[in-house]
């Protein structure tokens, strides 16, 4: 499967004239409105999207867009009442003496901005505890997802009912559609910070310590995931797909995802093996066992090469094999481009297959 | 018969209370929370237990500061004279003084106020 929205662009930027000073003529002012419709187009189109906390797609991600929409209606409403009294004060004839002067600047410069921060504040609050929902006892009860952040991709291990490792996957998380999850986040080298905006709120992943949080989707979908915490060079290429299922679906996925055969291609696999890729990577099924990057059973069906940084095409993996610091600024990875072509060629073809 | 209140002393002090009290109020509650949530399990306090105690403390804060503004407000001549009291008199300089501490007790009251409103909102620790 290829998520083309991890890297393609849904919304083009608008290149429009910038208008600077006086708006001579007619044609002029009609060039203005229209770069002032295509601005609030562009501003609308931008709302929604995989990755976007104002398209939400779970109860605490629409809690966040609830509270950023009130408060952009409450500025707007307090910016145009300020800007309104100012043209009203700056026409009135006559001046106001020091005691109205007093009781205006009391009132409102005051009592009214204490009244509504006060009220904004309170809002703000009160909504917390329902973003970050059940913590304490009620955890215990949900399906659990460890996630660790590693320099710089996603290590995601599913567990199952006993709560042991099922299976590994890595920058991609799936999740059942109307059902809490609650991710375990750990970090064995810098922070990361791990955030699903249509979900919900983000939360740190800090070496020595594990984080939790839980998230329930309710839309199936294809969603972005990043990392929201700078952590080196390819911080920025740290995204991952997060594929929310139906439950029927998301449990023959489980089952298939744990009884995984990466060694249908043996051409393919043995290339893997002999070129020594085993040694850090892991693909279910065959000898790789290798953990220090990213488990590789099911890579084809992942939504990118490199994290984030290309679509999953057989060139785009052949690219990364070849030299992954040019992709990935700062990736463990050792370039790989001594290799005959055909047998990175094949290689690719060969993760490219395994889905 | 000797009064409760102090008598009027002409110092600095007098303009540091309310704002002392509000930074000592902000260090209670964040110092007292992160103390409660790191030791919980052997405090036998509940959560609702500290809210109510810093609840308390809250209102005594609160208290402070009230009685700060009502010193200012006396130190100020009980509003009878409208700032901005800029001669160079010792009475100016009283006034001044006063109407500022006054200006000051009343912000220091709206922090302490808003720094109390997580406190009835916030739900639990989390480790």
């Amino acid at each position: 499967m290829t998520d083309d929205r991890l890297t393609g662009s849904e919304c083009w930027p608008i290149r429009s004239r910038l208008f600077i000073g006086r708006i001579t003529d007619r044609a002029d002012a009609r060039s203005f409105y229209r770069a002032g419709l295509m601005l609030a187009a562009s501003l609308l189109c931008s709302c929604s999207g995989p990755q976007s906390a104002l398209d939400p797609a779970g109860p605490e991600a629409e809690d966040v867009a609830i509270l950023f929409f009130t408060m952009v209606v409450g500025g707007a409403l307090i910016w145009c009442s300020v800007v309104g009294i100012l043209f009203y004060a700056s026409r009135k004839k006559h001046a106001y003496d020091a005691g109205q002067a007093s009781r205006i600047i009391l009132w409102c410069g005051v009592v009214f901005p204490t009244i509504v921060l006060g009220a904004l504040l309170s809002y703000a609050v009160w909504l917390m505890p329902n973003i970050r929902p059940g913590f304490g006892e009620a955890n215990a009860r949900l399906r659990t997802i460890d996630v660790a952040g590693e320099q710089f991709w996603w290590r995601v291990r599913y567990q199952n009912a006993e709560g042991s490792a099922a299976f590994e996957t890595a920058n991609e998380v799936r999740v059942p559609v109307g059902e809490r999850v609650l991710f375990k986040l750990t970090s064995p080298d810098v922070i990361h910070s791990f955030w699903i905006p249509v979900l919900g709120g983000k939360m740190d992943v800090i070496p020595g310590r594990e984080n939790h949080l839980t998230l329930m989707a309710e839309k199936p979908g294809t969603y972005r995931g990043v990392c929201a915490e700078f952590c080196g060079p390819s911080h920025a290429f740290m995204a991952f797909t997060v594929v929310a299922m139906e439950p029927g679906a998301f449990e023959d996925w489980t089952k298939a995802r744990a009884s995984f055969d990466g060694a249908r291609d043996a051409e393919g696999l043995a290339l893997f093996l002999k070129h020594g890729c085993s040694a850090c990577h892991a693909i279910s099924g065959t000898e790789a066992r290798g953990t220090i990057g990213p488990d590789l059973s099911g890579f084809g069906e992942r939504g990118s090469v490199g994290v984030g940084a290309l679509v999953n095409t057989q060139e785009d993996i052949a690219r990364f094999i070849r030299n992954p610091s040019e992709i990935k600024p700062g990736a463990r990875m050792p370039h790989f481009s001594m290799l005959p072509e055909t047998d990175i060629q094949r290689i690719a073809a060969y993760l490219k297959g395994l889905q | 018969m000797k009064s409760v209140i102090p008598r009027e002393v002409e110092t600095l002090w007098t303009l540091f209370t309310a704002p002392v009290v509000w930074a000592v109020h902000f260090l209670v509650c964040y110092v007292g929370f992160a103390v409660y949530c790191a030791k919980a399990l052997s405090l036998h306090l509940s959560f609702d237990a500290v809210r109510i105690g810093l609840g308390v403390f809250t209102l005594l804060a609160l208290a402070m500061i009230v009685l700060s503004a009502y010193l200012a407000w006396r130190q100020w001549g009980y509003g009878t004279g409208d700032p901005p009291h800029d001669a160079p008199t010792r009475q100016d300089r009283k006034h001044f003084q006063g109407f500022a501490t006054l200006l000051l007790s009343g912000l220091s009251f709206i922090a302490v106020l808003y720094m109390a409103i997580p406190m009835i909102f916030i739900a639990e620790c989390q480790r």
